[in-house]
């Protein structure tokens, strides 16, 4: 056989070490956010948004339901009067003129911002809760997967509109029926999300590990694998409060959504596309600021995901 | 290949079941009361019971289900509360114009988005790169009656190229019928081939970065070849599933699309059920839509045995 | 090796004073610097070096497929006389395949998985050459047949995922040997294989150059297969060339102090006896545990797979037991019933004479101190969104210290495994590969467990770095007393750390003993087939006397 070589001495353990930091510390996730072209953007835009609905009774803004059959059909930046129907009289500069029952579409535009934020925020918390705590059940219990996964199919396989449309149409057209019947068809994508991400950060040998230190289950669901899915589940919360203002709009739109008088931006273009030809600013108007708000969601959805995107950050071991 | 089959539909039933489930609660649970809108102002206590009896509102939730169900099964969607007709007969006059729309956007989509994406991933961070990325979100973030707007405006109304409104039947003519189309497929085609155009740049981008990409480099194959044999075979998978999303979401524009340019398709036939509360109608095109989705994930499914070899069932 | 004749034969690829550069913000400026080494005909010549060293970027840079932002600098690559350095991509894709071609790691991701095997081979042949359909489809066959893959026309139309590791880089051999490209380099083609796989793919490699005369630039970490195939070494360090010359010269009489570490790195089984352990009653006593994973399809047909078929055996306090297998033996599914991450189909595991097999809740809570494991990949062992120390006192928290008392019982550990304590507030990411491991043993340690699991926990790691870590374990036990079950494919690891040793084969044990008698003396077929496979377990290694030196005096 063969003979052996002298031993030598195993490798002597050194002195203590210490850690080796990469020569550039990584930067902060936030740093990170605030230099992304994408999310100054999208954000800014929607910050200004925000800020604009929120000071709207401060902007020029009068009754948005008030009518005033005088001042009807002004074309946009004519300053008019307007005659509320208790009779008094303001001078007021329409700056995006006024539908046919002659109401501002300024006034009307504003608070519909608040409408389709309100709503955009509020669909997208419900959706991610819900999403969230079914994703985690179903993606690590093998038992429960099986049942819900098939109900989210089957949500799934009910067209948004429809579902939604059918929810209004069955209990009415107010602020939380509507909330809801747009949050539930989100809810099977942001499950089916959280799911895989659950799938493949079960295997990992860290979560072994905490099960083998006897980490009780609901804790190595909160500790270990919840974080994983944080960041992906952010980015698909911006697109689903970008859908969700969208679908409030078409609901509006179509004539199923929140009631007439209510000022939303679907609800003015609704009224005013009977009159498309002579004045199309009736729908014009509303219609580039839906498409703005919706676009810098989405536009600050890219930036996060640039920033955030696992497969980034995966590579940096 | 049929045992694949067998077993795939045998794997949609549990849907189609948690469908039904769902579209009947629905409308079971809502609050006010079916007869009193049948029966409207002349309710008397013995005209509501009648009708009640006659819907069968007065039996258990469960038997009304497994009724209901067995009457589904029959293809019996019940009749329309507004015109007393058969709401299966009211689908079928509608559908030709619906599925003309969509198969138009669908094939125009396809056509136009997975090429771009492709281009787009291999000159990762060029000029069509940014440009796609960029057009991209203004894309689908424009409602689609919007864009209508828009275009009907444009070509309809100042430059009368195309007609503003209506639809003519395939039989009548091929050009009228296409001339019809041709703004609302382009309308509704401009979210779609954003959503897959980004989609399909993803996955190819994604494809590129494999280690076999690396190989075919190696082997000294030519960059065409190895965008459009490898990288892009490879991503089939993803951008099938895009594309099978994107008929679902389809169904959902197609409803805005038909109300902006007046085609009498099942779009508007929804709408028009919607706004007088037409119950089984409402229910019948759901469920409708529904078996349209899931037949379309079964062709999607079937896509992905051709497409990928290591999925097999 | 003939080195007379070698001398004489054709230079195919000459590198001369290469320096390749690193984009700005990288580790170091250079990922190569001042390399100089020629191949000649029929040669094969290893580059030796730890992950970093850059061996990986030199034979990119030779294929011409490095990525962007790395660049070379200065120096010459001459491929039969033909400088690559500058050569644009055009005249790049026509020598790839045809005069110099690469066989890389990971067979089942360097295949295009749609595409079937047979369809990737004749790319080559498409691409280069003007053969017909016909021609092509027989000269696939045939070397399909020359590289030992059986049934070459099933193995033509099958995909990637049908075959088994050693067919896939068979296949990847095919592709690069069938235009006989006068330059193969093959880049640690067989890591990812078993050891008896990687003995038939390191024969088929020499038996094609001898054949076809090809040069062949071998990149691998393992100097046993540097001693078996390599006719010249250049070993290389964090970029720099610390050594060249034959095998002979370089493994026999290492000259620099890092190739002298790498050589004595190499595990083996140890001369001097490991100190006796008394016998008594076993710690852990194992009786023919069954793990069988049932599946069940749609129409009732059932696949069953036996993992594991009537294992039995003990270890005692203080013994490391080593547990041998390539993969698929069933040595990972042991470990894991043991440390009841999952329960066996049948039979008894008891620990200090109580049966734990079937415990539940609060019982297996209370077991779950006891046995403790660590695993193979250290870039995966801990959660990278907890520092360290929260990670090491997770476990002790949970059984009830507080988490003071926990802390300075990390910080104690941290210093038995040589890491300064101040580190716990640190993140996984700013640790070695070799730290994290330590890290994860004194998570396990933590617990004071009665024994510990190594499930091929250094498999991953740099042969320096696998010493220190081997090392260390020998340390901790001596102190506590706790019992190793060591489980790896490397049977020379075996043989330096292990007691005894078990050898087991598709779900069986084959052989038992004490672990010299199993590795020097074997009884098994299987067992001597793992033997014989071991790369460079001919060689002697080590500092033997220069012969030169003595004939001198």
């Amino acid at each position: 056989m063969t003979t052996m070589p002298p031993t030598s001495s195993a490798i002597p353990l050194g002195p203590t070490e210490d850690a080796q930091p990469k020569p550039h510390a990584r930067r902060s996730v936030g740093k990170a956010l605030l230099s992304n072209g994408a999310t100054r953007w999208g954000g800014g835009v929607l910050l200004i948004l925000v800020f604009m609905a929120a000071l709207a009774p401060w902007l020029n803004t009068i009754d948005p339901t008030a009518i005033d059959p005088g001042s009807s059909n002004l074309l946009p930046w004519t300053h008019g009067e307007f005659t509320s129907l208790s009779g008094e009289t303001q001078s007021h500069l329409f700056v995006l003129g006024s539908d046919s029952l002659g109401r501002d579409i300024w006034s009307r535009a504003l608070y519909g911002a608040r409408v389709s934020l309100v709503v955009g925020l509020a669909v997208t918390a419900l959706a991610v809760a819900i999403g969230l705590g079914f994703g985690l059940l179903a993606g690590y219990f093998r038992r429960i997967d099986g049942v819900l996964m098939r109900v989210m199919d089957g949500v799934m396989a009910i067209p948004a509109i429809l579902f939604a449309v059918s929810l209004i149409a069955l209990f009415g057209g107010t602020l939380p029926v509507v909330v809801f019947a747009i949050a539930v068809p989100e809810i099977p994508r942001v499950a089916r999300l959280v799911r895989s991400v659950v799938l493949g950060v079960r295997e990992e040998p860290y979560v072994e590990a905490a099960i083998a230190l006897d980490t009780p289950t609901w804790l190595v669901l909160v500790r270990h694998i919840l974080p994983n899915a944080i960041a992906p589940l952010i980015i698909q919360a911006t697109y689903v409060c970008a859908t969700a203002i969208l679908v409030e709009a078409i609901l509006s739109f179509l004539g199923v959504g929140l009631p007439a008088e209510t000022a939303t931006w679907g609800n003015i273009m609704a009224e005013g596309r009977s009159q498309f030809n002579q004045y199309p600013h009736n729908v014009l108007a509303p219609g580039l600021l839906l498409a703005l708000t919706v676009l810098s969601v989405n536009v600050m959805g890219d930036g996060l995901r640039d920033v955030l995107d696992p497969k980034f950050n995966k590579r940096k071991g | 290949m049929v045992a694949f089959l067998l077993r795939r539909l045998a794997a949609t039933l549990p849907v189609l079941c948690v469908v039904a489930l769902i579209v009947f609660l629905m409308t079971r649970l809502s609050p006010g009361d079916p007869a009193a809108a049948i029966v409207g102002d002349n309710a008397t206590t013995e005209n509501l019971q009648r009708v009640r009896s006659n819907l069968g509102l007065t039996q258990s939730l469960p038997v009304q289900f497994v009724k209901w169900s067995w009457k589904l099964l029959h293809g019996d969607l019940g009749e329309s509360f507004f015109t007393k007709r058969p709401v299966t007969e009211l689908i079928g006059q509608r559908v030709e114009p619906t599925l003309a729309l969509a198969g138009l956007t669908l094939v125009l989509t396809v056509l136009i988005a997975v090429p771009l994406g492709a281009l787009a991933a291999w000159r990762h961070g060029g000029v069509l790169d940014r440009t796609l990325m960029s057009f991209s979100a203004l894309g689908f973030s424009i409602p689609a009656f919007v864009t209508g707007y828009c275009l009907i405006w444009l070509f309809a109304m100042k430059l009368q190229w195309l007609p503003v409104q209506g639809y003519v039947r395939i039989g009548e003519g091929l050009l009228p019928w296409l001339r019809n189309l041709a703004l609302p497929a382009t309308t509704l085609s401009i979210v779609y081939t954003a959503l897959i155009a980004r989609v399909t740049r993803a996955a190819v981008a994604e494809a590129l970065t494999e280690d076999f990409i690396r190989t075919a480099r190696a082997k000294g194959v030519g960059e065409w070849r190895v965008l459009m044999r490898h990288a892009l075979a490879s991503a089939a998978v993803p951008i099938i599933t895009v594309i099978g999303i994107g008929v679902a979401l389809l169904i959902g524009g197609v409803v805005v699309t038909e109300s902006v340019f007046a085609i009498p398709g099942l779009g508007s036939l929804t709408v028009d059920a919607v706004l007088s509360r037409d119950f089984p109608l409402i229910q019948g095109i759901t469920l409708f839509f529904s078996v349209i989705y899931v037949l379309v994930n079964l062709v999607v499914d079937l896509c992905y045995l051709v497409a990928d070899p290591r999925i097999r069932y | 090796m003939e080195t007379q004749r070698e001398l004489s034969a054709e230079v195919i690829l000459s590198v001369r004073d290469v320096t390749i550069a690193l984009p700005p913000g990288a580790d170091r400026t250079n990922a190569v610097e001042n390399i100089s080494f020629d191949i000649r005909r029929g040669q094969t010549v290893c580059i030796v070096g730890e992950s970093g060293s850059g061996k990986s970027v030199l034979a990119n840079a030779i294929m011409g497929l490095l990525p962007a932002g790395v660049t070379p600098v200065c120096g010459s690559m001459k491929l039969l006389g033909r400088e690559l350095i500058d050569a644009t991509q055009r005249e790049l894709r026509r020598i790839r395949g045809s005069s110099m071609a690469m066989v890389f790691q990971e067979p089942m991701t360097a295949l295009n998985p749609v595409m079937t095997c047979g369809e990737q081979i004749d790319e080559m042949l498409s691409h280069h050459s003007n053969l017909g359909p016909d021609e092509r489809r027989s000269a696939v066959l045939k070397i399909m047949d020359r590289v030992r893959l059986p049934e070459p026309e099933r193995v033509y139309r099958s995909y990637p995922h049908q075959l088994s590791g050693g067919q896939r880089q068979r296949i990847v051999i095919a592709i690069a040997l069938i235009l006989r490209p006068g330059l193969v380099i093959c880049d640690e083609p067989t890591t990812a294989l078993d050891v008896t796989t990687q003995a038939e793919i390191l024969d088929l490699v020499s038996e094609l150059q001898r054949e076809n005369g090809t040069a062949v630039m071998f990149i691998t970490h393992d100097l046993g297969v540097v001693a078996d195939i390599g006719d010249e070494v250049v070993v290389l360090r964090l970029g720099e060339m610390v050594e060249r010359g034959t095998s002979e010269e370089v493994l026999g009489h290492p000259q620099h102090p890092y190739t002298q570490m790498l050589v004595d790195a190499i595990p083996h089984v140890s001369t001097q006896g490991r100190p006796h352990i008394p016998s008594r009653s076993a710690l852990l006593e194992v009786k023919d545990i069954k793990k069988t994973y049932v599946s069940r399809n749609w129409f009732g047909g059932r696949r069953e797979v036996h993992a594991l078929e009537a294992a039995s055996f003990s270890i005692q306090s203080g013994e490391t037991l080593g547990v041998v297998g390539e993969s698929g033996s069933g040595k990972s599914t042991v470990a894991r019933c043991i440390a009841r991450m999952i329960e066996p189909t049948s039979g008894n595991i008891c620990l200090d004479g109580r049966d734990v097999t079937h415990l539940e809740g609060r019982d297996l809570s209370d077991f779950r101190r006891t046995v403790q494991m660590i695993y193979q990949d250290p870039y995966r062992s801990l959660n990278p969104r907890r520092t360290v120390g929260e990670s090491i006192i997770e476990g002790a928290v949970n059984f009830g210290a507080s988490r003071t008392q926990a802390w300075e019982r990390a910080e104690r550990l941290m210093q038995l495994v040589r890491l300064k304590p101040e580190s716990l507030r640190r993140y996984p990411s700013e640790f070695s590969g070799g730290q994290r491991q330590r890290i994860s043993i004194a998570r396990a340690l933590a617990c004071e467990p009665k024994l510990l699991i190594a499930d091929e926990a250094v498999s991953a790691l740099d042969v320096s770095v696998q010493a220190q870590v081997l090392t260390l374990l020998g340390e901790i036990q001596r102190a506590t007393k706790v019992a190793i079950l060591f489980i790896t494919h490397d049977l020379r690891v075996a043989g330096q750390i292990c007691d005894r040793v078990i050898v087991m084969h598709r779900g069986r044990i084959v052989e038992e003993g004490p672990a010299r008698e199993v590795l020097l003396d074997p009884k098994d077929a299987y067992t001597r087939q793992l033997i014989d496979a071991a790369p460079g377990r001919d060689f002697t290694f080590g500092r033997t006397p220069d012969l030169n030196g003595l004939a001198a005096t």
